[in-house]
């Protein structure tokens, strides 16, 4: 973070996030699955421990994480870029990202919802 | 674990709501490898939030984002202090369709004015569902252009209110400015079955269309 960015006058929530708006990576969905990858908490902001003390116990989306967390999602992003940095955590499963979703995918969310009447 | 999580409450102590399916629990199944969203959105009080519960395994969950009025993300404030800023609730929802598949369904305000928050959240959305309310269309005008700027497909689903005046669908559909192909249905939000069959004609939709287009 650079010192004329500190003076821009930034909100609360934002101090997590080490005053950055915009993640280090742009692989972040609301819907990207996340998984922890490292035990180790060491040397981690309070908000990251909570995050990853969150992850260990199974596979969540970036949406489930910030609900649970009480951030906004685009915080969440920032912090859970510089935790697959840092090796912590990796993305699990992602949406399609494709222009136009393919028809496989687009059968099987049907065939899941089908099932389900 | 349980100190971050009994904060939130996500995981009922009472076991899984009557008319839901089994509680699936906070965490994905280790098997899941694809995750995809659809959209639930429409005015204030349409019943996006009641539709995303009735069909949600989890208790819905709701995440904010701060905006300023003007539609920017905080994000993007620089230099624009002294505009006021707005919160804006997502609620949404979890599907397991598969081991290896998961629905999102995220709730959206149907506002122009949050159009920064949408595209956050509607990219990579397979599509959208329109819910209406025959008591006042014309506030849904607004929430189907934004879906039409953005290039999301939706399907309408009339969330049937006691006391709302039953319109027939030619009508109806007359009255949204729906193109032909677009489909419209009635659909009870508190009801699972009644709101499952919307999302698979939303589907089926879908589907039709990327066929057409391959």
């Amino acid at each position: 973070m650079s010192a004329d960015r500190r003076l821009q006058g930034l909100v609360r929530p934002y101090v997590v996030t080490g005053g950055r708006a915009h993640a280090s990576r742009n692989t972040f969905d609301a819907v990207t699955v996340v998984i922890a990858t490292r035990e180790q908490v060491a040397g981690l902001s309070p908000e990251k421990k909570r995050l990853m003390e969150l992850c260990r116990g199974g596979a969540l989306s970036v949406a489930e994480i910030a609900a649970h967390l009480s951030l906004p999602i685009s915080v969440t992003k920032v912090l859970l870029s510089d935790l697959v940095d840092s090796g912590h955590i990796a993305t699990h499963a992602a949406v399609s990202h494709a222009a136009r979703p393919d028809m496989k995918l687009l059968k099987d969310v049907l065939d899941g919802l089908r099932a389900r009447l | 674990m349980a100190s971050v999580l009994a904060s939130d409450g996500p995981a009922s102590p009472n076991g899984p709501a009557p008319n839901r399916p089994a509680d699936a629990g906070v965490y994905l199944r280790d098997t899941v490898r694809t995750a995809v969203k659809l959209l639930v959105v429409g005015p204030f009080a349409v019943g996006k939030t009641t539709f995303v519960g009735t069909l949600s395994e989890i208790r819905p969950l709701r995440t904010e984002e701060t905006m300023t009025q003007a539609g920017a993300l905080v994000d993007d404030l620089a230099g624009v202090e002294g505009k006021s800023t707005t919160t804006v609730a997502l609620d949404f929802g979890r599907l397991t369709l598969s081991d290896e598949l998961v629905l999102y369904l995220f709730g959206a305000p149907g506002q122009q004015r949050f159009t920064s928050i949408w595209k956050d959240i509607a990219h990579g959305a397979l599509g959208a569902l329109v819910l209406v309310d025959t008591r006042r269309l014309d506030q849904s005008f607004e929430v189907m252009d934004l879906l039409e700027e953005l290039r999301i497909p939706y399907a309408v689903a009339v969330n049937t209110f006691d006391g709302a005046p039953p319109f027939p669908p030619d009508e109806l559909r007359d009255a949204l400015d729906l193109l032909p192909e677009t489909p419209l249905m009635s659909c009870d939000a508190r009801d699972a079955t009644s709101s499952t069959r919307a999302l698979v004609t939303l589907v089926e939709y879908l589907l039709t269309r990327t066929q057409e287009n391959a």
